[in-house]
């Protein structure tokens, strides 16, 4: 149940964009983003679409994979899709009733709105499919280093944010098994009130934060016995290096958000 | 009487991704009721997997098991019931310590079982008695205690519930000499004195040697056998190629018995190989032949 949930889950593979520099990944997913932004007709959005699955193919990940990374947000589309079929009300009147009116452009926009949020969630779980965290957060390092000079700390954010992704997988597999133990002493967490099932909680919270502190002291003390000061001086083991492979997803991404641009341009005309 | 019985049971963890792996594989156990079971196996046998169906925590992927003679997962609504029977200590029990006192985290099973207030008092002075909690420490927050008695508080909290079967996944790990045989003894006290069946998962054959009546081995998901000590035992070489010891005082029995010294082959504690070479000494000549 609790393992389902796939927010950084890495699915290591060897395909092309696997194997893609993470910064390039970072940018592309950017100008993916902007590509869906830009378009403001069905054809841009079929043109970030077909986008989508060309690199979802290359990528090798499941789909299944991609479709349980769509589920937590059923609600969230359910919830645009409603709002923008009832309070548009552009076009023709398809059915009116009280204050109810469902117009061919509320349905066209939630529609759209919908494909929308479908592409953006793929697109991004694609980039956590296929990056590890450790890469991914590497990547931020040094897109966001020329903020050094402005006294931010990076290097410590980076940190922060690889340890924060590294435990996660961690917290969640504990949680489970706090669960489990208290299962097996009898705590019911599915059934009764709200109040009761908030209550219920109590004995995996409270363990579970003692875990985590004790879990953030021993990691402070492990770090600190291997000399851990900061990102000052430090090097890399693995030196990240763009590659003809990067430049082809590059242009091949621009070349959509070109695409998508002129779309839009035509379509208006 | 069977009290725990599957029926070619299969768990397999994350199908369909490329970290699917096949933790138990076909396994087909009747466990009796009133023994004590050793449970052993490698890292990754698939030991605590297994053990995790018997009160029903994991649903197999394939096949039945049966606790009592009751299906378990037939009916979903039974299962808490299954779980006061079949009471399940983890690994590392004392992280699932939460309550301000000991005397309430050893009173979260019973309660939650629905036992008034008289029984669950009573059933908590006795397992605290049991487990050599002392009446001081009752009152005390469980996070003062130290590693050994938060271990013992966590066993007593699944006692404490009376179950008909005791699970007990690694119950001394991580634990120095001392508080290993404090727990060993207090198991086996606790089966003496209430004649419950229960499993006791390993990795250390002297451990488990010194306190079962049965073992069960586990090799890379499968059942390897479930015998007695002294069958088992025997398989020296076939549990030495799974990567499994005998006990060290069998080992060096068994080099005796190589050497050609007659001595009988079921020695797998110090305490019985002290017996033997005692009664061997007074007899004297016995082990010239």
């Amino acid at each position: 149940m609790i393992k389902d949930i796939t927010i950084g889950q890495y699915f290591p593979g060897k395909s092309v964009i696997h194997r893609l520099d993470p910064r390039m990944k970072l940018l592309l997913t950017t100008l993916y983003i902007v590509m869906l932004f830009v378009a403001d007709g069905f054809l841009g959005l079929a043109a970030g679409f077909i986008f989508l699955l060309f690199a979802f193919f290359i990528s090798r990940i499941p789909l299944t994979l991609m479709i349980k990374s769509i589920k937590p947000i059923i609600p969230i589309m359910i919830f645009t899709g409603i709002l923008n079929i009832l309070f548009i009300d552009t076009g023709t009147v398809l059915f009116e009733w009280w204050a109810v009116k469902i117009t061919t452009g509320g349905l066209k926009t939630s529609a759209f709105m919908i494909i929308r949020i479908i592409c953006l969630i793929c697109g991004t779980s694609l980039l956590t499919y296929t990056t590890s965290p450790i890469m991914l957060t590497d990547a931020i390092e040094r897109v966001l280093s020329p903020l050094k000079k402005i006294k931010l700390p990076v290097h410590e954010l980076a940190m922060m944010m690889t340890i924060a992704l590294r435990f996660i997988p961690t917290l969640i597999e504990e949680t489970d098994k706090i669960m489990s133990a208290q299962k097996a002493r009898g705590a019911d967490f599915e059934t009764g009130s709200l109040i009761n099932r908030a209550k219920a909680l109590v004995p995996v919270l409270i363990p579970l934060f003692v875990s985590a502190f004790r879990r953030a002291e021993e990691l402070a003390l492990a770090m600190e016995c291997r000399c851990y000061h900061g990102g000052e001086g430090r090097t890399r083991m693995k030196q990240l290096s763009l590659g003809v492979n990067d430049y082809a997803a590059l242009g091949i991404t621009v070349a959509f958000l070109v695409l998508v641009i002129v779309v839009n341009i035509f379509t208006v005309i | 009487m069977s009290v725990i019985k599957t029926e070619n049971i299969s768990y397999i963890y994350s199908d369909g991704t490329p970290f699917r792996k096949v933790a138990v594989d076909n396994v087909n156990i009747e466990i009796n009721e009133g023994e004590l079971v050793g449970v052993i196996g490698h890292t990754g046998s698939g030991k605590s997997t297994l053990i995790q169906h018997f009160n029903g925590l994991l649903k197999p992927s394939e096949g039945k098991v049966f606790i009592d003679s009751e299906e378990l997962w037939a009916d979903k609504s039974r299962l808490k019931a299954i779980r006061c029977k079949v009471g399940l200590v983890f690994q590392y029990p004392e992280y699932q310590l939460f309550e301000e006192t000991v005397y309430k985290d050893i009173a979260f099973g019973p309660k939650n079982m629905g036992l008034d207030d008289a029984e669950i008092d009573k059933r908590i002075r006795d397992t605290a008695r049991l487990v050599g909690i002392s009446e001081e420490m009752l009152g005390k927050s469980p996070f003062e205690l130290s590693g050994g008695q938060k271990r013992r508080v966590a066993i007593a909290g699944v006692m404490a519930m009376e179950p008909k079967v005791l699970i007990l996944d690694e119950p001394t790990a991580g634990l120095d000499p001392k508080g290993r045989n404090q727990i060993l003894s207090l198991i086996k006290e606790y089966h003496e004195e209430k004649g419950n069946t229960v499993l006791l998962v390993s990795h250390s054959m002297e451990d488990v040697a010194k306190v079962a009546t049965k073992i069960l081995v586990m090799n890379s998901g499968r059942l390897f056998c479930y015998d007695t000590p002294d069958e088992v035992f025997r398989r020296a070489k076939e549990l030495e190629e799974i990567g499994l010891a005998v006990p060290q005082i069998t080992r060096v029995f068994n080099r005796l018995k190589a050497e050609g010294i007659s001595v009988p082959d079921n020695v797998y504690t110090v305490d019985r190989a002290e017996e033997v070479l005692l009664s061997m000494l007074k007899q004297g000549g016995e082990a010239d032949d």
